[in-house]
């Protein structure tokens, strides 16, 4: 692998994170984390979008001008949008009837139209795919983090419903972990979305900040000053 | 002149964006009309499915000698709309009948799946759709709370008092949701209000003549 695609999916994965680094796509993202088998199914519908998206615009780059370029982009991410709606509403019903209500915002995750002009419009199809796959992924996994944090908080388990989701061989996955939990409701509400996601992400700025002190201490070790 | 001139000169004329962009929705509406025949069988097949399952939960089992599902019919509601009701039949007599309600709850429409036997007694009633809050209102789905049993085996006319205890009624509220459950009585006692005005309607064996 190239050095160039180790640092999209780098990018994609942590340093300018959907989420995290860039706080893009608060709102499908505050709206459904309630569980974290929720915020997987979102997250993975939001990554074929934009998987797709950013191969499509891609492939037409060199075809549209800059003048359209902004309504093409949203007629391809809406259409794609309607037809993962389609599918997930005819092959996996239960959870259409969870999120159903959420996919078709994903038309307005500001994220996957950013990608379309600031990435895939600009590079070619591989890089593209690439980039699209990775931002998909580490969206999908900030929405199972604090999914999983809020689910927990507020109702003391964990992938709750999964098997809706992946099928009855993942049952597994269903752990209650505090029994007889009486529930913490607003961790539910939208308002602890706010919070976890606010917690969560000092969390990180913290990381970030003490691995940039670190780096530096050493490197004034290196050089000896 | 070069291709890259060139190409800049097209996409400053007037009519190429409206190319490009009727282009764009041409393919963007072929796939989509491809993606909704494709998706449409299964949308409904399991549509149906989920109508059926629903359908068997508010019946006892057993109770109709024949496929419930295949026997519906078409009525004016409650609420004065087109109303699909099926019908049980036991040795083609209608035992009892299942239609759907709407309660006005807490955060939107409850939708009910409610089923009445003969005698307008309550066979049993399903919450289908709701939006009602999490952890508080959402006690009227059975797989979180048996509540919505509890109107199992009642009707009007056998003194059940219809409203929730705060109301002087006979049905439990939930601790911080009292407009859900309320809801959710008034709808069913409506839903049996309708059952006994429509009854020779509901329980001929003929089929109403429709208009």
């Amino acid at each position: 692998m190239s050095s160039s695609y180790r640092s999209i999916i780098r990018d994609g994965l942590w340093t300018q994170n959907m989420v995290f680094a860039q706080m893009l796509a608060l709102c499908p993202l505050l709206a459904v984390t309630g569980t974290a088998t929720n915020g997987l199914g979102m997250g993975l519908a939001s990554t074929a979008v934009l998987l797709c998206a950013n191969v499509a615009v891609a492939l037409i780059r060199n075809w549209v001008s800059p003048s359209v370029r902004i309504p093409i982009f949203i007629v391809i991410i809406a259409s794609l949008v309607t037809l993962v709606d389609m599918a997930m509403n005819a092959w996996l019903y239960e959870l259409y009837q969870v999120l159903g209500l959420f996919i078709a915002l994903i038309v307005c995750n500001c994220g996957i139209l950013g990608r379309a002009e600031a990435f895939a419009s600009k590079r070619p199809v591989a890089a593209a795919a690439v980039d699209g796959l990775a931002m998909g992924i580490g969206f999908t996994l900030a929405l199972v983090v604090l999914g999983a944090v809020r689910e927990l908080l507020g109702s003391g388990t964990l992938f709750a419903d999964a098997r809706l989701l992946l099928g009855d061989a993942f049952h597994f996955m269903e752990i209650t972990l505090i029994p007889e939990y009486s529930g913490f409701l607003l961790m539910v509400l939208p308002p602890g979305g706010f919070l976890a996601l606010g917690f969560l992400m000092a969390l990180q700025r913290a990381w970030e900040t003490r691995r940039a002190k670190q780096t530096a201490a050493s490197a004034v070790t290196e050089t000896g000053v | 002149m070069d291709m890259a001139t060139r190409r800049a000169a097209w996409f400053n004329t007037i009519w190429y964006p409206m190319v490009a962009l009727g282009c764009v929705t041409l393919i963007a509406g072929a796939a989509l009309a491809l993606a909704h025949r494709i998706t449409a069988p299964a949308i409904i097949a399991v549509e149906t499915r989920t109508l059926v399952a629903s359908l068997s939960q508010v019946l006892p089992p057993d109770v109709a000698d024949h496929d419930v599902f295949s026997d519906p019919v078409e009525l004016i509601g409650p609420g004065g709309q087109v109303l699909t009701v099926y019908r049980a039949r036991h040795d083609g007599e209608i035992v009892a009948v299942v239609f759907q309600q709407v309660a006005r709850g807490y955060a939107g429409p409850i939708h009910l799946v409610m089923g009445v036997d003969r005698s307008g007694q309550v066979t049993g009633v399903r919450v289908t759709r709701h939006s009602e809050t999490p952890g508080l209102g959402d006690k009227i789905e059975i797989r979180r709370d048996p509540w919505i049993t509890s109107f199992t085996g009642r009707s009007l006319h056998d003194g059940t008092r219809w409203g929730v205890n705060k109301d002087g009624g006979d049905f439990d509220e939930f601790s911080g949701a009292t407009i859900t459950p309320r809801a959710v009585v008034a709808a069913v006692k409506d839903g049996l209000h309708w059952f006994e005005q429509q009854q020779p309607h509901l329980l001929a064996t003929e089929d109403p003549i429709h208009e």
